[in-house]
Parts: C-alpha cells; sequence; structure tokens
C-alpha cells in the first residue's frame, strides 16, 4: 500500500552553486527516514525535489516506478509540513485544514467530516476556530501537520519539523509523531539537523554534507561505525589525537614522538588521527598515575571530566553519582583507559576501528613514567 | 501553630515615593497633541459646516439642489471609480512581482511608483498637456481621430491616477515583502491552482493593507485639485469635479455654496473613516490576531 521512493543521479545547481550532486538513495515503503546534515547540506533542497517545489538539473526521482518528476506537485500526492509552517494567517485552524479539500471543490459535508476528523487526531478540535496567531507553536505545528494530511499524501515530508519548539514540546511532539506514523503508515521523510532527533524518530538516517549523501544505515550502525570523521564528529562529541602507528600500538603524537599508547589497531604504520568518544575514555584514581585531572563539570546526571598529560587533554563523561562516590578531585592523579576508538587518515577517510588494550597494559603504559 | 493577627497593613514596606523630575509632561504632550489636532483638523471641519448651514438648512439644500452640483458629484464619482481600481489592479501585479521574483529593473520600478509623490500634481497635469493637447505629441494623431482626452473625463481620469498611482502599491508591496512566499508554497504542495492560490491566499493575505491603501487612494482620487484643474480646463457644469467647483463657487463670490459643496466633500471623507472603522470592527478577531502576530515576530 505504501509508497517507494527512488531517487537516482540528482544534481541541483543554483547559478555556480552546487546544492546537490549525484545523490541516490531508496525509501522504502512505510519507512520513517532521517535526513541528517549541518545547515547548507542540500537537505532541505532535496526535500523540495521531492515535493516538486523545485526541479533537478539532471536525475530522476520515481514514487512506485512512477515518474515523479513529470508530474506536478498537486499529482504526486505529497504532504508538505514547512519548517516555519507556512499556515494561511488569514484562515482559522478548520479552514487551514479544509484548504486541499476546498481547492478540490469536495462536497460541504465531506469537507466538514474529514477535517473534523483530522482536528480529532491533532487533539485539536476546541480550537477549530482560533487563527494561526492564536496558538502556540506546538500547536501551529500539529495543524501544518493535519493540514499535510488532508490530501491523503503517499508520501509525508518535514522541514525540521520541531526546530522551532522548545525541548519539553519538541520531546512529547517527537513520541506524537512517532505514533502516528506507526498507525497511519505513510512513506515519511524528515530533514533534520538534530542527531538526538534523527536517531529517536527513524528507522533509517541518511547522513548528507556538502550536498552528498556520506551515509545511510540505522541509526545504532551509523553511530557505531561512522563512514568518515565528519560523521564521527556530527554525531557526538569527539576527542581528536593526532596518532603513530607502529607495528599494530596506536600511540597519541607527543611533541613529535610516540606518547602514551591508546589501543591496538590492523593498520599499517605511519600517521593518523583518532577519534575516541568522550565515554570511551575511563578514568580511575590511582596517586602514582601521570594523567592529572584539570577540570570537573557536572551537567545534571553526567559529568564532564578534563584530564591532561603532557599537554594533551582528553575528556571524558561519566556519571554523576560515580564522581560524588570517588570524590575525584581537579588536580588528582589518574589513570586513563581508552575503551574504544576509530582511526582515520588524513582527508578523514578510511575508517579502522581501535581495540582497547588489556588493562595491565594499559596501566603499564601510563602508571610507570 | 499561631496565626498572626495582624492587620496586612503591618506587613506593607514604605516605598520610596517614585521620583518625578517633570510630573506634568505626560498631561503636557496629551494636551499639545489634542491641542493640535482641535486646531488643523476639527475646527476647520467645523467651519466648513457652520458655513455652509450660515444661512439656514434651505439655503443649503437649495445650493446643492443645481445641475451643475450633481454634474459635479457625478463627475468625481466616475473619475474615482475608475482610477481607484486601475491603481488596486496595478498595485497588486506590482506587489506581486516585486515579492515574488527578481528581475533586473526591480528597483528602478519601486522608484517609479514613488515619483508621483515627488511631482507637483500640477506638472503632472502639465504633462498631459504636453502629451496629448492640441500642440502635444500625439495632440494631432488624436485630433485627426476625433479623441479628445484633455478638457474632458479621459484627461482627468488619467491625471487622477497618475496621482494616485502609488497609493495601493506602496501600502501593499512591503507586506507582500515581509509575508514571503512560504503560505504560496505549501498551497501548491496543497494543490492549488496558480488562479485558486492568487484568489484563496496571496490576494486575502493583503486584504487588509489593500484595504488602507483603498481608502487613502479613494479619498485623494476625489479631493484631487492640482492635477485635474490643469487638465479639466475648467468648464463650470461639464468638467468641475467637486473640487474644482469648489474653487469656481468661491472665485465667484457664491461663498455659502462654495463650502456647501465642499461640506459633501468632506462628508465622502467622514464616511470613509466610518467604513474603515465599520470593517475593522467586524473582522477584529482576525485583525487582533494578525495584529499579534506581528508584534510577537
Amino acid at each position: 500500500m505504501s509508497t517507494t521512493i527512488e531517487i537516482k543521479n540528482i544534481f541541483r545547481q543554483f547559478g555556480q552553486h552546487t546544492v546537490l550532486s549525484d545523490v541516490n538513495l531508496a525509501v522504502e515503503p512505510g519507512e520513517l527516514l532521517a535526513l541528517l546534515g549541518p545547515s547548507g547540506s542540500g537537505k532541505t533542497t532535496l526535500l523540495r525535489l521531492i515535493a516538486g517545489l523545485d526541479f533537478p538539473d539532471a536525475g530522476l526521482i520515481k514514487f512506485d516506478k512512477d515518474d515523479a518528476l513529470g508530474r506536478k506537485p498537486k499529482e504526486r500526492g505529497v504532504g508538505f509540513v514547512f519548517q516555519h509552517y507556512a499556515l494561511f494567517r488569514h484562515m482559522t485552524v478548520f479552514e487551514n485544514v479544509a484548504f486541499a479539500l476546498r481547492v478540490r471543490r469536495a462536497p460541504k459535508a465531506e469537507v466538514k467530516s474529514r477535517v473534523d476528523a483530522l482536528l480529532k487526531l491533532i487533539q485539536l478540535e476546541t480550537l477549530a476556530g482560533r487563527y494561526p496567531a492564536q496558538l502556540s507553536g506546538g500547536q501551529r505545528q500539529r495543524v501544518a501537520l493535519a493540514r499535510a494530511l488532508a490530501i491523503q499524501p503517499r508520501v509525508l515530508l518535514l522541514d525540521e519539523p520541531f526546530g522551532a519548539l522548545d525541548a519539553v514540546v519538541r520531546r512529547d511532539l517527537r513520541r506524537w509523531l512517532r505514533n502516528l506514523h506507526e498507525e497511519m503508515n505513510i512513506t515519511t521523510l524528515f530533514v533534520t539537523h538534530d542527531q538526538e532527533e534523527a536517531f529517536e524518530l527513524a528507522d533509517r538516517v541518511v547522513i548528507m554534507n556538502g550536498g552528498k549523501i556520506i551515509q545511510q544505515g540505522t541509526p545504532i550502525g551509523i553511530y557505531r561505525a561512522p563512514a568518515d570523521a565528519f560523521v564521527h564528529e556530527f554525531l557526538g562529541e569527539s576527542n581528536k589525537f593526532p596518532c603513530l602507528i607502529k607495528s599494530g600500538m596506536v600511540h597519541a603524537v607527543q611533541d613529535g614522538e610516540p606518547g602514551f599508547p591508546i589501543g591496538t589497531a590492523a593498520a599499517p604504520n605511519g600517521a593518523a588521527t583518532a577519534y575516541i568518544r568522550p565515554h570511551h575514555v575511563l578514568i580511575r584514581p590511582n596517586a602514582r598515575a601521570g594523567w592529572t585531572v584539570s577540570r570537573v563539570t557536572s551537567t545534571g546526571a553526567q559529568a564532564r571530566v578534563n584530564v591532561t598529560l603532557g599537554g594533551i587533554t582528553a575528556e571524558s563523561i561519566v556519571t554523576a553519582d560515580s564522581i560524588l562516590e570517588s570524590g575525584l578531585a581537579e588536580g588528582e592523579a589518574v589513570d586513563v583507559t581508552f575503551t574504544g576508538g576509530t582511526l582515520f587518515d588524513a582527508n578523514g577517510k578510511n575508517p579502522i576501528k581501535i581495540s582497547a588494550l588489556k588493562p595491565s597494559l594499559a596501566q603499564l603504559g601510563t602508571g610507570t613514567r | 501553630m499561631a496565626v498572626s493577627t495582624q492587620p496586612i497593613e503591618a506587613y506593607l514596606v514604605n516605598k520610596p515615593a517614585r521620583e518625578k523630575p517633570f510630573p506634568w509632561g505626560p498631561a503636557l504632550l496629551i494636551t499639545t497633541a489634542l491641542g493640535f489636532m482641535a486646531l488643523f483638523l476639527v475646527l476647520p471641519l467645523l467651519i466648513v459646516f457652520s458655513e455652509a448651514l450660515s444661512a439656514g438648512l434651505a439655503e443649503y439644500l437649495a445650493a446643492l439642489d443645481d445641475p451643475n452640483v450633481f454634474s459635479a458629484i457625478w463627475i468625481t464619482l466616475i473619475i474615482a471609480a475608475i482610477a481607484v481600481p486601475a491603481n488596486v489592479v496595478f498595485g497588486v501585479i506590482a506587489a506581486w512581482c516585486i515579492a515574488r521574483f527578481e528581475f533586473s529593473g526591480r528597483n528602478l520600478l519601486i522608484t517609479l511608483i514613488d515619483l508621483p509623490f515627488s511631482i507637483s500634481p500640477v506638472i503632472a497635469g502639465l504633462l498631459e498637456v504636453l502629451l496629448f493637447g492640441l500642440n502635444g505629441l500625439l495632440g494631432p494623431w488624436l485630433g485627426n481621430h476625433n479623441i479628445q482626452i484633455i478638457f474632458a473625463l479621459p484627461g482627468m481620469v488619467l491625471a487622477t491616477t497618475f496621482v494616485t498611482f502609488p497609493f495601493v502599491a506602496r501600502e501593499i508591496i512591503p507586506l507582500a515583502q515581509e509575508q514571503g512566499n512560504d503560505e504560496e508554497e505549501a498551497a501548491v504542495t496543497l494543490g492549488a491552482s496558480g488562479f485558486q492560490i492568487f484568489w484563496r491566499v496571496s490576494l486575502p493575505k493583503l486584504r487588509w493593507g489593500l484595504l488602507y491603501g483603498v481608502l487613502l487612494c479613494n479619498a485623494r482620487a476625489m479631493g484631487e485639485f492640482g492635477a485635474v484643474s490643469v487638465v479639466s480646463g475648467k468648464i463650470y457644469g461639464l468638467t468641475d469635479t467637486l473640487s474644482l467647483a469648489v474653487e469656481s463657487l468661491y472665485d465667484s463670490y457664491e461663498i455659502q455654496a462654495a463650502f456647501a459643496v465642499a461640506s459633501l466633500l468632506a462628508m465622502l471623507a467622514l464616511v470613509t473613516l466610518v467604513l474603515k472603522a465599520a470593517l475593522e470592527w467586524r473582522h477584529r478577531d482576525e485583525l487582533h490576531a494578525v495584529r499579534r502576530k506581528k508584534a510577537a515576530t
């Protein structure tokens, strides 16, 4: 029942500026897919091409084997929720939702029953007579969604759907949208620059940068195995250490020399950069150890601990409770172990996993200095 | 638990007296503003009506019961009925173009729209005489084809349209630019045709700006004197508008009649104001909502 979308070799230029360059993507029926990327990565442009608000310079877009580019926007059956909602300001909530039915000259009774059903779905029946300006951000968002659903779309596109909302409303709406998607099972694409939002909501995440698709996969798959350094950095905080690899051992570069060991990796000898998530930096108080705690800050449930050794600083994230229990304070000496990480070459490509050193080795590496 | 029985006053803190360096300031400003209004707006209006009625109601009605006055009313209304819709059509098209598209000459167009504001209406009238008059650029051709523009209704309509040109456009262009294109795009995705988008989204979006523009344009079209005076030839009873009739009557020492006709113009202005207030009252919900949105962004 649901629609597949096939996007092939899409190019789009605005003047001299290439916005999309050879984009290929297949969207499964009923899938909830996130286009994730920084601003200017071309994700909104891709959405507009699918909706027919813009046209590619080259390439193909198919809905269920049917050439979508040959069809006008109104014939594509695409529901679009705009970033700033774009509600009709001179119409009430009811008339906004009814718009698509009115322009199709649907009978009055049908309009009434369909719109009432949609308002019930978004839980705004009581506000049918309000104007958009009289609604909160979250309410406007829901009206925009109901308006897009009124055409019974094959494909639903959402451009930064939660961008303009505060944190609590955002979280509630996310869950609500997820449930709604499970109920209606419409093929849905949404654009976001918020990694957490993409991961929580989407079945599959497509990461874009500079007009290209860099990586696609399940949230956990991408997070575990980022395709390049950009993805690694975009998906969360990273410690970056220039490294030298000598017969499978990864050493951080200190004063141009191989310094403290980070782990082992199946990588050729030479230089690389290690990317390590803060939660892969383990710290343990040890009076004889070489690392020093330079800063401790708490962000509620978690605490960030900065540790330094020979001019290199690493950031670790631990639970705030564990800091309280161990009484870790600034200036204290600690052991540091790296439990994971990824190596990238000078161009930020060719990811290679770093495996943790055995604890005893790690202690030897730092503790005996 | 002991419940305090002290009177509330016991808990109040003594507030330091707020410093008022100039306690009569607000009152003075308000009085000045109101005094100014009274002197320059209300007083002249009262004088117009009191002079018009100075010889009694019968004389007042007699002054208006004149075929020449009827003709002036008629011509004034015809001119407004042509010039205002023409400028509405032009203003909406201009706003649509300027807000939607980037094209070369866009800034020139915006500047040109303001031109009638900076040119004296008399010059505007003169330009038309130079263009369409018997010895003008197009005069001989028009004469050969028996088309009379100058000293006739077409010239007066053209002159009025020129002078009132910016009123509608100036009101809605900034509005259209500020509102952007999002709602139109939403309408496209919802399956509306270009025609439907224009009538159901673009035009209604602009309707309050359009209303003010139309009211201003209409007021000016009915009251226009300079440009019309040059092109009309002032043939009493034939090419006189209400404002031209006021002058002719005044010049021929029919003071009371002049004021009687002037009172008609004043009443047209008052009707316009009442109409605007009534529309605002009828759509107060929507207007309130739109204004609040504006304040919030």
